[in-house]
């Protein structure tokens, strides 16, 4: 729990199985997963604009913010990390534009304009705010599938449009708000794709994985894959693999969290990241799955008043007040263990959410994925609920699926998710304090707020 | 086997061991025979009252009713879902056998937040959620123990 394994030396990394190594070299590999989830996600656009306005019956709502969600934040980001983004649709057709080419690798340079992403945007700031802009609608989001749709398609058009003014996934990297707390949480994940050998990079003079070949493309996600060493940013599109001529680049299994002890590569946005999430799972418990009616009626803004009372409120608590908690107990903590820049410390502590806020997002998720889950056998028949019955489920009604199963499942989530936001504190201590002893003590408020948040969870599922 | 290790894996085992003993050990049933009748009033998108709490062994009589459009009440873990039209009231009675917290909800699709319209019916002792904040305690005291006397000092 306590020491991860040590990297093996490079030159013992492992290659990756052939069969592995052949599908992912492949050019199809990726466009053909893509097209799937083009297909599925054009339906859910189309069903949100042209079905049922009933949610529960639109495969626009179910199968994006449930079967998708629960897809997502249960197994695909835990498990594999960026995965989704290897399949994800909303790049496409930019990218494919860009490319002038689906599968073949295109010769010459990305039609684009070329511009040079500002850089002060270049972080995870706007994925920040964009996930707490779309968050203080989420009510309306989540529950009209015309909005829905439409806030699919204009993610689309925001792709594109940046894929025409900028070389390669500006948007992915910079501005996708689910990218953003995908590439967050994609650290947790024991997957992970990185050189065997970082001197053979260093001695290859010609890059091809950064400025790409005749086998493929540069890197995509603008990253030296070479000097990789967490997943926030590889999008796993696997062009590296393809254009390495040494056979450098692998993906292996690794401990759960690895990357959340890479200290030189910390930052305020991402640890913003971190509070915005944790605090939006909190918001959402509450909420959504609370038993306070007026609280979704603010939400879902039955007043302008209201609903900007509900909005102000949830970018307080999530920019201001979870965040000066924090700051409060990194310097309780610097204070009992010795001077230390409270920045870093505050922003090291703050990867602790990392672990806690992907297992409250996992409990929240299951509790609506359990109970609603059955409604996706009748949309799967009937996608526009204009009564048709293409597979004979229809008519399945709406059965929750062992509801008195959820809050142990929820308690043991959290409960983990506890343990390894506290094992991580202490960890991330330790960078900064070198005897045991005063790591210890410094990360002592923290593990008491963790454990704080861990407990107003458990109070909302089961109190 | 090195010494470190060895204290590792029994401070896990040992934590293992209150986990389970935390979370399985029988406690007293504590049984009341009491009445209670509760009127509940559905509207787009709350239940009135939201919460509801009764003894373990209770016998519980709720009259519901609706003040908009037609609702249903679908209580989680007594298999009771009942339909419930405007200006027409239903009752139901049932036994509180079980403690914890069951959530009714909605079970006719009444617009756009319906599968968010929630209310709480709360049996007391409500065992599962003092199980749950014991295991709570035990998760932190447990990675404290192994942290503090587990880790490598060095």
């Amino acid at each position: 729990m306590i020491t991860l394994p040590r990297p093996a030396p490079p030159s013992a990394r492992p290659a990756m199985p052939a069969a592995l190594k052949t599908l992912l070299k492949a050019r199809w590999f990726q466009p053909a997963l893509q097209l799937i989830t083009l297909f599925g996600f054009t339906l859910a656009i189309l069903a949100g604009f042209f079905g049922t306005p009933a949610g529960s019956r639109n495969f626009g709502i179910v199968f994006v913010w449930i079967v998708w969600w629960a897809l997502l934040i249960i197994v695909l980001v835990p498990f594999f990390g960026r995965v989704w983004c290897t399949v994800c649709p909303l790049p496409a057709p930019g990218e494919w534009l860009q490319r002038r080419g689906i599968i073949r690798r295109t010769p010459g340079k990305l039609h684009t304009l070329g511009k040079r992403f500002p850089k002060r945007f270049k972080n995870m700031w706007l994925q920040n705010f964009g996930f707490l802009g779309i968050a203080s609608f989420s009510a309306i989001i989540l529950t009209r599938p015309h909005i829905s749709a439409g806030v699919l398609l204009a993610f689309v058009l925001a792709a594109l449009g940046l894929s025409l003014v900028y070389e390669k996934r500006v948007f992915c990297r910079y501005v996708c708000p689910v990218g953003g707390f995908i590439g967050l949480y994609a650290m947790m994940a024991p997957l992970e794709l990185r050189v065997r050998d970082c001197k053979t990079c260093l001695e290859h003079g010609a890059k091809d994985c950064v400025v790409g070949n005749d086998q493929g493309y540069g890197c995509p996600w603008m990253v030296y894959p070479g000097n990789l060493k967490r997943n926030t940013y590889c999008g796993l599109c696997f062009e590296c693999i393809k254009t390495c001529p040494k056979d450098n680049i692998t993906i292996r299994l690794r401990p759960f969290g690895s990357d959340l002890f890479v200290a030189q590569e910390r930052r305020l946005d991402e640890a913003y990241k971190a509070f915005i999430m944790l605090g939006c799972a909190l918001v959402y418990s509450t909420v959504l799955l609370g038993r306070w009616g007026w609280l979704k009626n603010w939400a879902n803004m039955d007043t302008l008043p209201h609903w900007l009372l509900y909005a102000a409120g949830l970018w307080l608590f999530n920019l201001v007040l979870l965040p000066g908690l924090f700051w409060g107990a990194a310097w309780i903590g610097r204070k009992l263990a010795g001077e230390m820049k409270i920045r870093d410390l505050f922003v090291a502590f703050a990867y602790t959410l990392v672990p806690l806020g992907l297992a409250a997002w996992i409990a929240f998720s299951l509790g609506f994925v359990f109970v609603n889950g059955s409604y996706a056998l009748s949309v799967l028949s009937d996608p526009f609920g204009w009564g048709w019955n293409l597979f004979g489920t229809a008519d399945a009604a709406w059965t929750p699926f062992a509801p008195q199963l959820l809050s142990f499942l929820q308690v043991g989530v959290l409960s983990v998710g506890l343990m390894f936001a506290v094992n991580t504190a202490y960890r991330s201590a330790r960078q900064f304090y070198a005897d045991h002893r005063g790591a210890f003590t410094a990360m002592l408020p923290v593990a008491g707020l963790l454990t704080l948040i861990t407990g107003v969870f458990m109070v909302l599922y089961l109190g | 086997m090195p010494p470190l290790i060895v204290k590792r894996r029994l401070i896990l085992l040992c934590a293992l061991l209150v986990f389970v003993a935390v979370w399985f050990v029988p406690l007293p049933a504590l049984r009341a025979s009491g009445t209670h009748e509760f009127s509940l009033d559905m509207r787009q998108f709350e239940f009135t009252p939201g919460r509801i709490e009764v003894q373990q062994g209770d016998q519980v009589t709720i009259t519901l009713s609706s003040s908009d459009v037609v609702h249903g009440f679908y209580l989680d873990g007594y298999q009771i879902n009942q339909r419930v039209e405007p200006g027409i009231t239903r009752q139901i009675t049932f036994t509180a056998d079980q403690t914890g917290k069951f959530r009714y909800r909605c079970a006719v699709s009444c617009g756009a937040l319906h599968p968010f319209m929630i209310g709480e019916l709360v049996v007391n002792n409500n065992f599962p959620f003092w199980r749950a904040l014991t295991l709570l305690g035990v998760s932190l005291i447990s990675t404290l123990v192994y942290l503090y006397f587990g880790a490598n000092k060095a």
